[in-house]
């Protein structure tokens, strides 16, 4: 809501900024048939006369001449200098841009040297070092704006030109036998249009402000023709005693500048489809909760207990259900599987036990989550806080883009001990050296200076894991922490963690997508698939007689697993949108044995003892004895 | 580190010699007798004759340059006319002024633009967020030269606080609470744009950054949500903070120009405007020279910053 509302508020800005200038530009075009006076016409016995009177509505400047008059006319001349310069600046450095961007090599090379140069210079100081030679005049000050902005142009248009010049149509062009001249006027050029236009209407504000402040400066019109920059700078000499000469021009200048920004920036807004998205919302410290139900008792399983958790993601007017109903438990020193495709709401359910669901556009709406008996959805922040990395900590997949690039490694895991134990600087170090020891880092001294990207991968998630162990947490939840690692790579880490959750005592929430993973490491898994648990029991029971049709396809994906048949079984269709889901079963459309029954109504989680399965017609009935 | 900061100077090289090159270019395009541009209308034949000797004048484009180019380096920037006097001491004198003003703005913009482009960010949407947003908007609007002369309405004739203008007080002045006083209006006008670019380029950036993995890392692991954003996020944010600190840097140099006929500045800026006015030639161009070789080497100060603080580019 508060996003639908910034965009508005956004919109409503850039409708300010349209109505202002088209205002003043009715106004310009019609000052000719204006009953107005000459803007030329000195009256030097009515000079300096206040605003808002009698046949001066701005008042008079220090010649009497008719302020109201002069403004509308000066306006005209800015406005018109100034787009003008536009013009001048997109047409050249357009055609500059494209021709280096589409015969590249050399001719690019020396071209885009030149422009370098160019940009080299402080902006203003160039247009004056101009204006120095063509001497001062209205016409120089054109002329010397519109070369500065000559380099922009050329740049940006190249950019844009490069990419285009491989593209097949070019080559299909060249190939159909076109010479260069008709291919960059009739291939090129319609398709650089929208951006030379785009970054036109970004640069006119400058130039128009740019003119006039040459002319302020008394390099630009020459009197008695004044532009609103050398109304100004007349203005000035009479500034203390008469400042209505200056505010009028000064005003008029702050108003076009102000509208062609507003309205740029909602011409950029809505061609930026990230705004809209909310994707550029800022994720807050914690993630929203705002449960709907009542807060389901305790019923004391593990130490870590997600109890009927629902998290959505709330887009407009769109609503994900990315986590529905889910309930998962971890002992000390077990390790609980979770697996599902991307997308099946695996990652969302771990990250919500400690609020770390991105939000908005996330928010927690239902459920509980139980660390040792407190529910952690209903804590503040201060005690949310605490309790990460100390009480459960994270490891995420991969740790390039998850570990900070700018610190170094060591100083990385000296924070995650010192933002909860208050020691020195030189224990943190030597407990930072124990850790990296701990997960097998070879040369750990010389490691701790590294930064991540002079890492290997396997090397990197090892940090990542001595990271997550740098408080002896009692849970870890393990968000495909071996994805993004090769073979080998990845059986060292899980051997690693395994090691570390029999040594410690450790609960490990491992997610992941692959069976493989989840028969070396885990002791009881469940299958989540859009955003529900379609199945659960222990490892060994759900490898060896899967229930849910899903599950029993999952695993066929693996050879090693599905009994030796060589064939990688991939399930065709893809998973339900999570804005969309169906009433009845969600993979009904991915499954082989739907029925109408399925599709009905939504299907129940039935249970006996360890293992539920959420399916009408199972492969097996989950009761034995009821087979 | 050393061999960076040598390797930035060398590559500095050849645009300062394409700076040379372009502010001669346009300085060939005067029109007339280039001797009678730079020693004014009513030099005597004589002088005419051996200005033309000095410079080469009477010689092809491209040796002129280099007499020109050679004169420079050894400190010769050739005579202002108008102040009659050697154009490098004037630009040298004037150029503290300048650097002062400039300098001081400079480092207003970009602390208050990143301050308030982090505030902005951290309360995305909210009250602060909203008025910083709008402040900007007006920053980035009103012509610095416009801005300085309501300030001066303002604060100097109405409220009588501060000096209306020049550097130091005619009677009585010259110390440093006297330059401060006559410095924050300046300073003030001519951050305005800047600040407002800043502020506006870093919260977006903050924006960005705050929606990256490694900022989750860091909450996952307990870090205090301050330190998340004054440590993690700008920090990661100022990869992409500071090139355009770079450029307002250019944009606040050069538009000291405006401030100072405004404020009456004794600075280059100043300088140069009188001098395009006087058509002093050699004190135009050796003016211009001078500030874009100073921003040339600025650039490189920000270049050494970038790697100082992203480890990733290779030194
Ligand atoms: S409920 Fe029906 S559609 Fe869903 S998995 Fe079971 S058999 Fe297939």
């Amino acid at each position: 809501m508060s996003g639908f509302l910034k965009l508005l508020f956004r919109n409503r800005l850039a409708a300010v900024g349209a109505v202002v200038l088209g205002t003043i530009l009715v106004l310009v075009l019609i000052t000719p048939l204006l009953p107005l006076k000459d803007p030329n016409v000195t009256d030097t016995a009515n000079k300096f006369i206040p605003p808002f009177t009698e046949g001066h509505l701005l008042g008079t400047d220090h010649l009497g001449r008719d302020q109201l008059s002069r403004l509308l006319h000066g306006t005209r001349l800015s406005l018109a200098v100034g787009l003008a310069a536009a013009v001048i600046a997109a047409t050249l450095g357009s055609a500059v841009g494209i021709i280096a961007g589409y015969f590249g090599g050399r001719t690019d090379n020396v071209i885009m040297r030149g422009v370098d140069m160019l940009m080299a210079f402080p902006y203003i100081l160039l247009a004056l070092a101009i204006v120095a030679a063509l001497g001062p005049g209205l016409l120089n000050a054109l002329i010397a704006v519109a070369a500065v902005n000559i380099p922009f142009f050329a740049r940006n248009i190249r950019g844009i030109t490069v990419s285009l010049a491989g593209r097949e149509f070019i080559d299909a062009a060249r190939l159909a036998g076109k010479g260069h001249t008709r291919i960059i006027l009739t291939e090129l050029l319609p398709n650089v249009l929208p951006t030379i236009v785009i970054a036109m209407s970004t640069t006119v504000g400058w130039m128009i402000l740019e003119t006039a402040g040459l002319s302020f400066l008394g390099l630009g019109s020459q009197p008695p023709v004044a532009d609103l920059g050398s109304m100004l700078g007349k203005g000035r000499d009479s500034l203390i005693t008469d400042p209505h000469t200056s505010i009028v021009p000064g005003v008029m200048i702050f108003l076009i500048v102000m509208s062609v920004n507003l309205l740029g920036d909602g011409v950029r807004d809505a061609l930026d489809p990230r705004l809209k998205s909310g994707a550029l919302s800022r994720p807050r410290a914690m993630t929203a909760v705002n449960r709907k139900g009542p807060v389901p008792e305790t019923d004391d399983k593990g130490l870590l207990n997600i109890q009927n958790l629902e998290t959505q993601f709330h887009v407009g007017p769109r609503v994900y259900r990315a986590v529905n109903d889910v309930s998962l438990h971890v002992k000390p020193g077990e390790c609980l599987g979770v697996i599902g495709e991307s997308g099946s709401g695996k990652s969302v359910t771990a990250l919500s036990v400690m609020g770390l669901v991105a939000s908005p556009p996330g928010v927690i709406t239902g459920g509980a989550v139980r660390y040792a008996g407190e529910d952690l959805l209903g804590a503040s922040y201060k005690s949310l806080r605490t309790k990460r990395g100390e009480n459960v900590a994270y490891i995420f997949q991969d740790p390039l883009s998850t570990l900070h690039p700018l610190y170094r490694v060591g100083d990385q895991l000296a924070e995650a001990i010192q933002c909860h134990h208050k020691i020195s600087d030189a224990k943190a170090r030597a407990r930072s050296l124990e850790l990296l020891r701990a997960v097998r880092i070879p040369n750990a001294e010389s490691r701790l200076r590294d930064y991540p990207h002079e890492m290997s991968g396997g090397m990197r998630q090892r940090v990542g894991i001595a990271m997550a162990m740098a408080n002896d947490p009692d849970v870890i939840i393990a968000d495909e922490p071996t994805t993004a690692l090769d073979v080998t790579v990845q059986a060292q880490i899980l051997a690693l963690l395994d090691d570390l959750r029999r040594e410690r005592g450790l609960a490990i929430v491992f997610i992941t997508h692959d069976f493989g993973v989840v028969a070396q490491l885990t002791d009881r898994v469940a299958v989540m698939y859009a955003g529900q648990i379609v199945e659960q029991g222990r490892t060994e029971e759900v490898l060896s007689r899967p229930l849910h049709p899903y599950t029993r396809r999952l695993i066929a994906c693996v050879p090693e697993l599905g009994g030796g048949r060589r064939r990688l079984e991939a399930i065709p269709g893809l998973p339900p949108m999570v804005d969309k889901l169906p009433r009845g079963c969600a993979f009904a459309a991915r499954c082989d044995k739907a029925q109408d029954s399925c599709r009905a109504a939504p299907i129940a989680l039935s249970r006996d003892g360890d293992r539920a399965v959420r399916c009408l017609f199972p492969e097996e009935a989950l009761r034995k004895d009821a087979s | 580190m050393g061999r960076y900061i040598l390797k930035r100077l060398i590559s500095a090289i050849p645009v300062l010699l394409g700076i040379t090159i372009i502010v001669f270019l346009i300085m060939a395009m005067i029109p007339g007798d280039p001797a009678i541009a730079i020693l004014g209308g009513y030099a005597t034949a004589d002088r005419i004759a051996d200005l033309n000797r000095d410079l080469g004048l009477d010689q092809p484009l491209v040796a002129r340059y280099f007499i020109w180019l050679g004169n420079m380096l050894t400190g010769d920037f050739g005579r202002s006319f108008s102040l009659n006097r050697p154009v490098l001491d004037e630009i040298l004198e004037r150029f503290n002024a300048t650097l002062i003003l400039a300098g001081v703005s400079f480092m207003m913009c970009s602390l208050l633009g990143i301050l308030a482009g982090v505030v902005s960010a951290a309360r995305q949407y909210g009250f602060a967020d909203k008025a910083i947003t709008f402040a900007v908007l007006i920053g980035i609007s009103v012509p610095s030269f416009f801005l300085g002369m309501m300030m001066i309405l303002f604060f100097a004739v109405n409220l009588r606080w501060l000096p209306v203008s020049g550097m130091y007080a005619i009677y009585g002045g010259g110390d440093l609470p006297d330059l401060i006083r006559h410095l924050i209006m300046p300073a003030t006008a001519l951050a305005a744009v800047a600040t407002g670019v800043i502020a506006r380029l870093s919260r977006s950036a903050m924006l960005e950054v705050l929606r990256q993995d490694y900022i989750r890392t860091a909450r996952a692991k307990g870090v205090g949500e301050r330190r998340v954003i004054m440590g993690h996020a700008l920090r990661a944010a100022m990869v992409s903070i500071i090139p355009v600190l770079g450029i307002q840097a250019g944009f606040v140099l050069s538009g000291a120009v405006y401030i100072e006929i405004v404020f009456q500045w004794p600075g280059v800026g100043r300088m140069l405007v009188t001098a395009i006015l006087q058509r002093d030639i050699l004190l135009v161009q050796g003016g211009v020279v001078f500030v874009a070789a100073c921003y040339v080497f600025f650039n490189i100060l920000v270049d050494v910053a970038q790697s100082l603080l992203d480890p990733r580019i290779k030194t």
